[in-house]
């Protein structure tokens, strides 16, 4: 592997005495490129936080007050359908998303600009319909701290929802920097990451529509498998 | 607008005109960074304040009335968590992490300039709501710089209804700011070298920097998943830190929750913090180390590899922060083991340090006497850590004042000591002046002798088991009368230790005005910092060329040279080519 190639050097020892020819050109800082090591730092960072919240979830869930939302034919997401209209539209926004890319990439302006927005509505339509989800679940009397898997669902859908949320800021510049400096072929790297996130987040919304869905017995063998 | 035309950018450098965008809403590292430095040396001095005032309490008790049970547990802490998180990391990372690295690197400024302005000012906003705990009802919060739940938001602690909040927002503030520098740090060290600075051609300051922002960036969200966590079962009463109790008679809301839970996430991210601290300080320690023995460092692929299995190491002995929390005696041997296996990296850098100084020409000057009074300190510090990482020791220490010795000594007064060392060190780049010699020396002997004259006998009275916490002993068999002496003499010696720092600042004050100018490179240094067509450096560092780098930042004392030091800079002659390199030598 590189790094351990990379480790392995002595710099002591010096370069050949052709590193004091003429100079080369420095090249420019790629900003694409860093800003491409920024997106998979962030992607790592949000991981971890999911990956943190979970494992909490897994050890609480082995506490006689938990109550798993589905199961019972009493309990919200036996019948998940609602979470799956959800799940929908974030697929929509995800494929929006990335059609904008293609069309980009194709340098057609038209279909970058339906792409970017049928995203951008199907992403707040998410928001929407997860607050609408909530309205549902404190209608069926299933509120915040009831129970702690009714937490960890309005804990974990809203930090998800953050995380849509900050996504959407992002795009909004990106869209109104290559609007401003009138420049449509620099918006596809820019876009790519974008849609790379919006992918990220549907497939961390998969992993919590997963876990907030499973019935005790599931929750129980993960946990167990997690030493719980 | 001026422009800079630099063929390394593609962008015109934001260069700043008014007062405003200059010295506030600057972009310019160098600038973030004295800003950094600035805030954190002030809320450092605030929680020195309070050191001040809890050691009253413990070495005079009963004489001071405005400290009743209640402050004292503010006092504690308040310290504890300014020290830790607002002043060593943020000094650490913000503050030298902004100036060096891209002066290090030989970039002109971080790669995202803006965000790292707004780094600095969530900082600033963090800072405030935190101090901001000091004017609202009841008072910051008392339970102690580990926030654990249940108490720390239960009646009967102090600041359990403003103070925790503020305190849990506070955090969430800091580590949005340092998530933002962090991602800046990594980025501009992977993304931003200069030609032929290749990896390991890096200093160990910045070897020690990324790493640990590596690990801040990975280990702060488990703070914050707590933080949050926690702030819900405050705010909104959910249940899932807080157990099912009963407080001053009467039944909580609360369903069960796992107080030991909040205690793993807590440490998860504490104990990679002891190294979010440590690493950046053990990179600064032995560029000052070589500089001032006029050495190579001893021994540097191994002190890379040591930082990066440090930091790997970091996220794997959590729990040994928890020998008392009642987990599986399997766990507890499970930790032990991982924590006495990173004594072993650690124990190669302390011998590579030693090692650099021997048959080295070692110039005492101020940043050097830190630098090894830190070998001391981190020494001690750290053979006590062995002691502790043993969970049948621990268990009877665990409460004692050993404790608050050992993690003085290994990671506040160690970290410190670097500080100290890398602000003389670094302070005619930064001003352009030097410093006053005299005051620097009694600065550093009231500071290094003066911890010992603290932390030294804090060790028998953890041996004696007076317990730590405790707003006063009381009269108890085990504890004897000359326990008491004992901690009125080292509230005397925290007293002389906490006054010695006006010498620091005053120095640093005055000398910025008064100080004789610094000449260029003044300790003959190596590495690209000191390189700089200008002292200090102007906006862009290094005029219309960026620097081109031919060897690591350690080449002193080498035979033949002209002078006991070639800048990084300087490029490699046929003769070194062939002198240099052993494997090279024709026979």
């Amino acid at each position: 592997m590189s790094l351990f190639k990379t480790l392995r050097e002595k710099p002591w020892v010096h370069e050949p005495v052709t590193a004091t020819g003429p100079a080369q050109e420095v090249m420019p800082i790629d900003t694409l490129a860093a800003a491409r090591l920024v997106l998979r730092f962030i992607m790592a960072i949000v991981s971890v936080l999911f990956f943190l919240f979970i494992i909490t979830f897994l050890s609480r869930s082995q506490y006689p007050d938990f109550q798993a939302l589905a199961g019972q034919p009493w309990q919200p997401f036996t019948d998940p359908t609602r979470l799956w209209i959800n799940t929908g539209i974030l697929v929509a926004a995800s494929l929006a998303m990335q059609y904008a890319v293609q069309c980009s990439k194709q340098s057609k302006i038209n279909g970058t600009v339906i792409g970017v927005c049928s995203g951008a509505f199907f992403s707040v339509l998410f928001l929407v319909s997860q607050l609408d989800l909530w309205q549902h679940l404190q209608a069926l009397g299933f509120y915040v701290s009831t129970n702690p898997a009714n937490s960890y669902f309005y804990l974990l859908t809203a930090v998800h929802g953050v995380h849509l949320l900050g996504g959407l800021m992002v795009l909004a510049n990106v869209v109104f920097r290559v609007w401003y400096d009138d420049n449509p072929s620099a918006l596809s790297g820019p876009l790519q990451l974008c849609t790379t996130y919006w992918h990220f987040l549907l497939g961390v919304w998969l992993v919590l529509f997963a876990l907030l869905t499973s019935r005790p017995e599931t929750i129980n063998a993960l946990a167990a498998m997690c030493g719980f | 607008m001026q422009h800079v035309a630099v063929a390394d950018t593609t962008e015109e450098l934001h260069d700043p005109q008014t007062f405003i965008t200059k010295y506030v809403w600057s972009q310019d590292h160098k600038v973030i960074a004295i800003q950094y430095g600035g805030t954190a040396i002030f809320v450092g001095l605030v929680a020195l304040v309070l050191s001040g005032l809890m050691r009253l309490q413990l070495g005079f008790p009963d004489t001071f009335d405005f400290i009743d049970p209640n402050s004292y547990l503010q006092f504690v802490t308040m310290h504890g968590m300014i020290m830790v998180i607002y002043l060593l990391t943020a000094l650490l990372l913000g503050g030298f992490g902004n100036y060096l690295i891209p002066l290090m690197i030989g970039a002109r400024d971080m790669v995202f300039p803006y965000m790292n302005m707004l780094s600095f000012w969530f900082y600033l906003l963090s800072v405030i709501v935190l101090l901001a705990s000091f004017f609202v009802p009841g008072g910051p919060t008392g339970a102690g710089w580990t926030l654990y739940p249940p108490q720390a938001i239960l009646q009967g602690t102090p600041g359990y209804d403003w103070g925790i909040i503020l305190m849990l927002a506070s955090l969430a503030i800091f580590i949005i700011a340092f998530t933002m520098g962090g991602l800046n740090y990594v980025t501009t060290v992977l993304q931003a070298r200069t030609h032929g600075m290749t990896l390991m051609r890096m200093p160990l300051t910045i070897w020690g920097i990324f790493t640990a922002t590596i690990l801040g960036l990975l280990a702060f969200p488990a703070l914050l998943v707590s933080a949050i966590m926690m702030m819900l079962d405050k705010v909104i009463g959910t249940s899932f830190f807080m157990p099912a109790l009963v407080s001053l008679g009467e039944n909580l809301d609360y369903t069960g929750g796992s107080p030991v839970l909040f205690q793993h996430l807590f440490w998860f991210f504490g104990h990679p913090e002891v190294y979010i601290v440590a690493l950046p300080a053990f990179g600064m320690v032995s560029d000052v180390l070589a500089v001032h023995a006029r050495k190579n460092i001893f021994g540097y692929r191994m002190m890379v590899w040591a930082i990066v299995a440090i930091g790997a190491l970091s996220f794997v002995v959590w729990a040994h922060h928890m020998y008392v929390s009642g987990m599986h005696p399997a766990f507890g041997f499970f930790f032990a083991t991982t924590t006495l296996i990173i004594a072993v990296p650690t124990a190669i850098k302390v011998y590579n340090w030693v090692l650099t100084l021997w048959r080295g020409n070692i110039h005492l000057t101020v940043p050097m006497l830190f630098a090894i009074g830190f070998i001391f300190t981190f020494t001690h510090g750290g053979l006590t850590g062995l002691f502790l990482g043993n969970v049948t020791i621990d268990l009877p220490l665990s409460d004692t004042y050993f404790v608050v010795a050992h993690f003085h000594m290994v990671m506040g007064v160690s970290p410190v000591m670097v500080l100290f060392a890398a602000i003389y060190h670094w302070y005619p780049l930064m001003t352009g002046r030097m410093f006053n010699e005299s005051l620097g020396k009694a600065h550093f002997w009231f500071t290094f002798l003066g911890t010992y004259a603290i932390y030294l006998p804090m060790h028998y009275l953890g041996f004696l088991g007076v317990p730590r916490r405790y707003f006063a002993m009381g009269t108890t068999d085990f504890i004897p009368d000359s326990a008491f002496e004992l901690n009125a003499s080292i509230t005397i010696s925290a007293l002389i230790v906490g006054l010695s720092q006006l010498f620091f600042l005053y120095n640093v004050i005055w000398s910025i005005r008064h100080g004789e100018k610094a000449e260029k490179n003044p300790w003959g240094a190596t590495s690209l910092e000191w390189q700089t067509p200008d002292v200090p450096p102007h906006h862009g560092n290094w005029g219309p060329e960026l620097p081109r780098v031919y060897r690591w930042a350690y080449d002193f004392s080498v035979p033949g040279a002209k002078e006991d030091f070639i800048p990084q800079n300087h490029p490699v002659t046929a003769e070194e080519r062939t002198e240099g390199d052993p494997e090279e030598k024709p026979s």
